[in-house]
C-alpha cells in the first residue's frame, strides 16, 4: 500500500490558523497581567494575515485534496474572509468589556481562533466526517467560551443547556448521516449526491434525512429546536453572545449549503417540504415572540431565529441564484448582528449590563450619534430600503418567487411586517423617551471609529448593493 | 446476523437515549451518560454498515467519533463542575433562571 503526500497548499489558511492558535496558547502562559494585549495582537495580526493569505490565493474554480475530503472555492473563500473580518470585529469590541469584568484572559482568544478554525474546516468541507469535524471543533470551543465567566451562574446554566441540546443535535446529525452513508456506500458528498439520485426506494434515505435535517435546525436554531437560543444568548457574557450570534452563522449557513445542496441536492423533493416547515415556525415563533421580550438580548435571540428562517428561504429553492442569495443574506445579517451586540458593549461599562430595552431610553439625548448608528442597524435589521437588510430580504424573497412558491415568499414578508414592529419599538425607546441614565455614553476610540464603520457599511453596502450581490453570484456559480 | 439486527439494535439504543434525555427530570449526569449512548448506537451503525457494503470509511469514522466523544465528555463535566459551584444543584428541574 502506497502512501502520496496530499496537496497541503489549500488548506494553508486554515494550517496557518491552527499554528497560530498553538503558539498563542503557549505564549500566553507566559505572559503576566500587564502584557495581556500582546495576546490581542498577536490574536488580530493573525486573523489580518489570514486574510491576507486566503486573498492572495483566492480562486473560484474548486480544488479538492486530502483524498477528497476538503474542498477550495469560491464560497468557502467569501465566507472565510467574511468570518475573519467578524472575528476581528468582535475581538476589537469585545476587549474593554472583558478588561472592566475581569474576563481578559488568553483563554478568549485561543478558544475563538479554534472556533475560527472549526468554521473554516466546516466550511471547506466535503465530506461527513471533515462536516463532523469542522462542526464538533466549532461547538467545543463555543461551550467552553459560554461558561467562560466561570462565577457567574446564569452563564454557567447558559452553557450547560447549549452543551446539553448541542451534543443531541451532533448525535441526531451522526444518526442520520450513518443511515445515508448505509444506502449510499459513501462519505463523500458528490458521491452521496450521484447515489441518492439513482435510489429505486428512497425510503432509508428519506429516514436519514430526517434526522440530519433535525441535526442542521438544532444548529442553526431553527423553530421548533430553537430552544437553547434565547437563554445562550441571555445568560453568555454580552462578548460572547456578540461572537456566537455573527461568524457561526456563515459556518451554519455553510453546512447547511454543503449537505443539503452539494450532498443531497439531487434528492431536493425528499427536504424541501421539511425545510419549508422549518422556516415558516422559524418565522412565525422569531417574530412573534420576539415582541414580548424586555430583554434586548433575548430579543435580538428571536431575531435571529426569525433571521434563520430568512437564510433557509433561499437555500430551499434548490437554485444557484437562490443559494448565492442567501449567502449575501448571511454576510448581511452578520454585519448588522456585529453591530447591534457592539452597541450593548458600548452602552454597558464596569458593574452595568445594558440588557434591558429601557437601557437604551433617550439615547438620542446622550448621544445622538450612537443613536443614529443603532437607528442605522434597526432599520436594516427591519428591512426598511434603502439600507443592506432590505436588499437581503428582496434578494431572496426574488428567488423565492422565481422558483413559483409565491405563497411562501407572501408567508415571509407578513411575518417581517410584524418583526418590523419590535425594531421600531428601539427606534421610538431612543428618541422619544427621556433618558434614565445621565452617564456619559463612550468607548475606546477604536472601537468607536469601528462601530460607526460598521453601521456606515450597512448604510453604504444598502445604496450600492450590486457589488457584494454579484459576488456571491459569481463564487456560487463558479462551483 | 442480517444487517437488519444489528440496525433494530442501534436504534433501540438511540431511543433508549433520546429517552433518558427527555424523560430524565432530576440528574445532568443521567444526561450525559445518555449523550455518550446516543453516540455509541451511532457507531453500532455505522459499523454495521461498514461490514456488510465492505468499505472502511465507516468504521474510521467511528474512531474519530470515538475521540470526539471523549473531548466532549470533558468538555461537559467541566460544565458540570462550574456549574455546581455556582448552584450548589445538579438538578435538571432547578435549572430555571433563564426564561421568557
Amino acid at each position: 500500500m502506497n502512501f502520496q503526500i496530499p496537496d497541503v497548499m489549500p488548506a494553508l489558511p486554515e494550517i496557518f490558523i491552527l499554528s497560530m492558535a498553538c503558539i498563542i496558547l503557549v505564549t500566553d502562559l507566559f505572559l503576566n497581567k500587564t502584557n495581556r494585549g500582546a495576546t490581542y495582537m498577536l490574536s488580530q495580526a493573525t486573523l489580518v494575515i489570514a486574510v491576507l493569505i486566503t486573498v492572495a490565493s483566492f480562486s473560484t474554480s474548486p480544488m479538492l485534496t486530502f483524498s477528497d475530503t476538503f474542498v477550495r472555492d469560491g464560497i468557502g473563500d467569501v465566507l472565510k474572509i467574511a468570518i475573519y473580518t467578524a472575528t476581528f470585529t468582535v475581538f476589537l469590541y469585545a476587549r474593554d468589556y472583558l478588561k472592566d469584568r475581569g474576563l481578559f484572559k488568553g483563554e478568549f482568544y485561543v478558544l475563538g481562533l479554534f472556533a475560527v478554525l472549526g468554521m473554516m474546516i466546516l466550511i471547506s468541507a466535503h465530506n461527513f466526517l471533515t462536516i463532523y469535524l469542522g462542526l464538533e471543533l466549532l461547538s467545543l470551543s463555543l461551550y467552553a467560551l459560554v461558561a467562560m465567566h466561570r462565577d457567574s451562574a446564569i452563564a454557567s446554566e447558559a452553557a450547560m443547556k447549549y452543551f446539553v441540546l448541542g451534543a443531541i443535535a451532533s448525535g441526531m446529525l451522526l444518526y442520520g448521516m450513518s443511515m445515508i452513508y448505509g444506502v449510499t456506500g459513501s462519505l463523500d458528498l458528490a458521491t452521496i449526491s450521484q447515489q441518492a439520485a439513482q435510489l429505486s426506494d428512497k425510503l432509508v434515505l428519506v429516514f436519514g434525512i430526517v434526522f440530519l435535517l433535525i441535526g442542521i435546525a438544532f444548529k442553526l436554531g431553527a423553530v421548533p429546536f430553537h430552544m437553547w437560543v434565547p437563554d445562550v444568548y441571555h445568560g453568555a457574557p454580552t462578548a460572547v453572545t456578540l461572537f456566537i450570534g455573527s461568524a457561526p452563522k456563515l459556518a451554519a449557513f455553510a453546512m447547511l449549503m454543503r449537505l443539503l445542496i452539494d450532498g443531497l441536492g439531487s434528492v431536493i423533493a425528499q427536504w424541501q417540504d421539511i425545510l419549508i416547515l422549518l422556516i415558516l415556525m422559524s418565522l412565525a415563533v422569531g417574530n412573534i415572540v420576539a415582541i414580548a421580550q424586555v430583554n434586548i438580548k433575548r430579543m435580538l435571540a428571536y431575531s435571529t431565529i426569525s433571521h434563520i428562517g430568512f437564510l433557509m428561504l433561499g437555500v430551499v429553492t434548490g437554485t444557484q441564484a437562490g443559494v448565492s442569495a442567501s449567502m449575501f443574506y448571511t454576510i448581511a445579517y452578520t454585519l448588522m448582528s456585529l453591530g447591534s451586540f457592539g452597541m450593548i458593549i458600548l452602552l454597558s461599562r464596569k458593574g452595568f449590563e445594558a440588557e434591558k430595552l429601557e437601557d437604551f431610553k433617550g439615547l438620542n439625548e446622550r448621544s445622538p450619534w450612537y443613536a443614529f448608528l443603532m437607528l442605522v442597524l434597526m432599520f436594516s435589521m427591519a428591512g426598511v430600503p434603502p439600507f443592506l437588510g432590505f436588499w437581503a430580504k428582496l434578494s431572496v424573497l426574488q428567488e423565492v418567487v422565481a422558483v413559483d412558491m409565491v405563497w411562501l415568499a407572501v408567508a415571509s414578508v407578513v411575518f417581517s411586517i410584524i418583526g418590523a414592529f419590535y425594531y421600531l419599538r428601539v427606534i421610538k425607546i431612543m428618541y422619544f423617551d427621556k433618558p434614565e441614565a445621565t452617564e456619559p455614553v463612550g468607548c475606546s476610540r477604536d472601537m468607536s471609529v469601528l462601530i460607526s464603520l460598521n453601521a456606515i457599511f450597512v448604510l453604504m453596502i444598502g445604496l450600492f448593493p450590486d457589488s457584494l450581490l454579484s459576488l456571491c453570484l459569481k463564487v456560487v456559480s463558479a462551483s | 446476523m442480517p444487517l437488519s439486527d444489528y440496525l433494530i439494535f442501534s436504534a433501540i439504543l438511540f431511543s433508549i437515549s433520546v429517552a433518558g434525555i427527555f424523560l430524565n427530570r432530576k440528574n445532568i449526569i443521567i444526561i450525559l451518560m445518555s449523550i455518550e449512548l446516543m453516540l455509541l448506537a451511532v457507531n453500532t451503525n455505522f459499523i454495521a454498515f461498514s461490514y456488510y457494503l465492505g468499505d472502511v470509511a465507516g468504521q474510521v469514522f467511528v474512531f474519530f467519533i470515538l475521540t470526539v466523544a471523549a473531548a466532549e465528555a470533558a468538555i461537559g463535566l467541566a460544565i458540570l463542575v462550574v456549574l455546581f459551584r455556582n448552584k450548589r444543584t445538579i438538578n435538571v428541574e432547578e435549572l430555571d433562571s433563564l426564561n421568557g
